[in-house]
């Protein structure tokens, strides 16, 4: 039993089954931050009075780990770009160093936390912290679920090279489409719980 | 999948299953196939239908006989749940808040779209497997562990949730520890259907038969496409809703609590500025859509049934197609209706009461097609074919009945009252349910090979058809006469509820007898898996794909890849040699292949 359009596009409709579902994923991973922001809109909107982000937050952290984060969208452009011209020491390089810059967010972003609650400002603290605080931790879940991910294409799913190219490349874009939408939310979170 | 395992299925196709040797475990408990899958879906889904309804018989004998002891299990259940067999209203709320959770996210869901949808829709489009088996896997099993997860919340310490399935914040926020675990779970379930829907999505799209355009579709194959994408859509919102009450509950933020709160006299210590609203509106964003998963699933089995058994081709086809895909759509913009009365405005109450009306249209023109599928067809009254028929008004009673409520206007009298318990419960009971049991009796001898007892299966669908309207039509008077729902008493304590309240008896004793007639269908399912008649590929002379795959289908389904030749209802074509052309025969009239 071989389950068809593994790799290849069916005819009709242009598409890879792990292209197609990647994006039905990503639509529900929408709707999830969608309703987590519009909960922040009604409760801002409900708010007496609402904090400016930057008097809480360290905007200057915020902007390096936005930059780090986009650095590490373009390098996994990069590690796919590299698949593609058939370059599996340039692929793992950069693989490596989009890990690497994941990781960087993750600490920069636990520092944060550990400032925050030395201080005494926990989520139970103000309507502000605890929305912060769970739209950056959830969205950190999702750049540990993207770390482990890209440390097992990186690890052991990169025997697939040898065994099927087209189906591991494949893979490669689904878990870099998935990697740029975790990007996509960091840049609406920044201005969103920093600026605004 | 394993490359080198995948071709050699392929060399072993024609074989059929007996070359394969996976051991017991990876055979029927950690399977990939997707039929076991549904099996296990349908197997679970029923048992925790059944559980759902324990609990529910056992809140019956509380309305009817109310601080009475409680007979056989009473003194079983516990001082802290029912001291001397005599429930406590705290026992009582727990009973409501997990009949409604059981029935609706551990059993319909699961048996209608898990059950049916995984094993049906692969067969029916005539795929080998679903999109992503070890996906799909993990969706049961996610499935599994939020159920024990739900059911483990009865033995902590203060019970399991008492905030009714809606778990409206501020009440369920400062609930016992049962609430973190219905949150726990229900993160489960959610990403349990997540990882069910993208499947069912991506099987539908890319694994079609050659020939199988979306206008040759069986109406099932649509029906669980849209639900899909309901759940797909629909359900990350309240997994938001569900952190955002977590954090509430664990870390001691106030999303759902409003400054000022005082609990017992005493205010409570947060730090306030929450809406409890805010909970409502994230919860009904899932839970309207969800009424079209509990629905969208029964009504493709039923024109699967109803164009079987009526020999002729469903009325209306691309028509229903519309409505369902607009149903679809619209299921997303009506949910505040549920919302009337918590004060959010009349100009929000207007928009959505419009909505509201302009959905029922839809609903009202599937149901109407399928009536008019009736008309000229000579009748083949098989069991299958009693449940569907049943179906038709049972849910326009819970449709029409479902009018008033979405007006913002009558909404006033009839919130909250029996009039909505007996409304919804017409949809899903006699409405989902029944057509749930019609598809049992109808696909079983796909699933086994062997058909289930008639005698049994007329006896299980009187008993139950004639129960259930026992059961919740007088609900409806009740409600009209506004006796509130929730009420551990039955609604005792107020005056104006004395007329109504002989209806408890009544209801509760089509409850039990409604149990009864359950026992002839349990029976029945076991005992014809193993001595029912056996039949062949296709008993029911039917027409769609999956009647042309071996009884029960291997591993792989079909034994050579099928190939699709007209549309899926096609009886009774004249000068064809009998009176049904099966998808898969290139002969006969009217045949035409189309390219993928």
């Amino acid at each position: 039993m071989e389950i068809p359009y593994i790799v290849d596009e069916r005819p009709d409709t242009g598409l890879n089954n792990v292209k197609l579902g990647i994006w039905l994923f990503l639509a529900s991973e929408v709707m999830l931050f969608g309703g987590l922001f519009s909960a922040y809109i009604l409760l801002r909107i409900n708010a007496v009075d609402w904090p400016l982000g930057a008097d809480i937050l360290s905007v200057p952290i915020g902007a390096f780990n936005t930059v780090v984060l986009i650095s590490s969208s373009v390098t996994m452009v990069l590690c796919y770009a590299a698949l593609k011209l058939d370059d599996l020491a340039g692929y793992k390089k950069y693989l490596g160093i989009t890990i690497g810059l994941s990781l960087l967010f993750l600490a920069v972003k636990a520092f944060e936390y550990y400032e925050h609650i030395h201080l005494g400002e926990v989520p139970a603290t103000s309507t502000f912290l605890a929305i912060y605080f769970t739209l950056t931790g959830l969205h950190g879940l999702h750049i540990l679920g993207g770390v482990v991910v890209n440390g097992y294409f990186l690890g052991p799913g990169s025997a697939m090279w040898t065994t099927n190219k087209e189906q591991f490349i494949n893979r490669i874009e689904a878990a870099g489409l998935y990697w740029h939408f975790v990007d996509l939310v960091w840049i609406f979170l920044f201005p969103v719980l920093y600026l605004l | 999948m394993d490359h080198v395992t995948t071709a050699e299925h392929t060399d072993h196709a024609e074989h059929g299953q007996a070359h394969h040797d996976e051991g017991f475990l990876r055979t029927y408990v950690f399977s990939v196939d997707h039929k076991v899958i549904g099996i296990q879906y349908a197997v679970t889904g029923l048992l925790f239908l059944l559980f759902g309804f324990t609990l529910m018989m056992v809140m019956r004998w509380q309305l009817a006989y109310p601080f009475q002891p409680i007979p056989i299990i009473g003194e079983w259940l516990g001082n802290d749940r029912a001291p001397g067999g005599i429930m406590l209203p705290e026992f009582y709320n727990q009973l409501g808040a997990m009949h409604g959770t059981i029935m609706v996210f551990m059993g319909v869901v699961p048996l209608a779209v898990g059950g049916f949808g995984n094993f049906i829709l692969p067969l029916q489009i005539g795929a080998p497997d679903m999109a992503f088996p070890k996906l799909n896997m993990l969706s049961y099993w996610s499935f599994f562990v939020g159920g024990v997860v739900m059911f483990a919340s009865f033995f902590v310490p203060g019970g399991a949730a008492n905030s009714g399935w809606t778990s409206y914040a501020p009440l369920s926020v400062i609930a016992t520890t049962g609430q973190t675990l219905w949150l726990v779970g229900m993160i489960f379930l959610i990403t349990s259907s997540l990882l069910g829907s993208v499947n069912f999505i991506v099987t539908t799209i890319q694994l079609r038969a050659p020939g199988l355009g979306f206008m040759r579709l069986p109406f099932f194959v649509w029906a669980q496409l849209v639900t899909a994408f309901l759940l797909l859509l629909a359900f990350p919102p309240l997994e938001a809703a569900g952190v955002l009450q977590l954090m509430d509950r664990v870390a001691g933020t106030s999303f759902f609590l409003p400054t000022g709160l005082v609990v017992s006299n005493v205010p409570l210590d947060v730090s306030g500025g929450g809406s409890p609203l805010l909970w409502q509106h994230l919860f009904w964003f899932l839970a309207h859509p969800e009424v079209y998963v509990l629905i969208l699933p029964a009504m493709g089995i039923v024109s699967e049934i109803i164009a079987n058994n009526t020999r002729k081709p469903i009325w209306g086809y691309r028509v229903m197609i519309g409505s369902l895909i607009f149903l679809g759509f619209m299921s997303f913009v009506v949910w505040a209706h549920h919302m009337f009365m918590t004060g959010m405005g009349t100009t929000m109450s207007s928009f959505f009461q419009t909505t509201t009306m302009i959905i029922s249209i839809p609903s009202v023109v599937i149901l109407s097609a399928l009536v008019l599928s009736l008309y000229g067809g000579s009748i083949r009254f098989t069991v299958p074919m009693l449940f569907a028929l049943a179906f038709l008004p049972m849910f326009a009673i819970g449709g029409l009945t479902g009018l008033p409520l979405g007006l913002s206007a009558p909404d006033i009298h009839l919130h909250d009252t029996y009039y909505v318990i007996g409304h919804f419960h017409y949809v899903v009971a006699p409405g989902t349910l029944l057509a749930l049991f019609g598809g049992i009796y109808y696909w079983f001898p796909k699933a086994t090979g062997r058909k289930m007892n008639d005698v049994l299966g007329r006896i299980h669908f009187w008993g139950s058809f004639v129960a259930m309207n026992v059961v919740f039509m007088p609900m409806m008077i009740q409600g009209l006469s506004g006796m509130n729902r929730r009420m551990a008493d039955g609604g005792l304590e107020y005056a104006m509820n004395e007329d109504v309240l002989v209806w408890n008896t009544v209801i509760s004793m089509g409850a039990w007898t409604l149990g009864l007639f359950q026992l002839p269908f349990i029976f029945n399912f076991f005992w014809s898996i193993k001595k029912g008649e056996k039949v062949g590929d296709n008993p029911w002379d039917a027409t769609t794909l999956e009647w042309s795959a071996p009884s029960p289908p291997p591993h792989g389904n079909f034994a050579t890849p099928p190939s699709v030749y007209r549309g899926p209802y096609e009886y009774s074509v004249p000068g064809a040699k009998t009176d049904f052309s099966m998808q898969a025969d290139a002969s006969g009239p009217q045949a035409e292949p189309a390219k993928v």
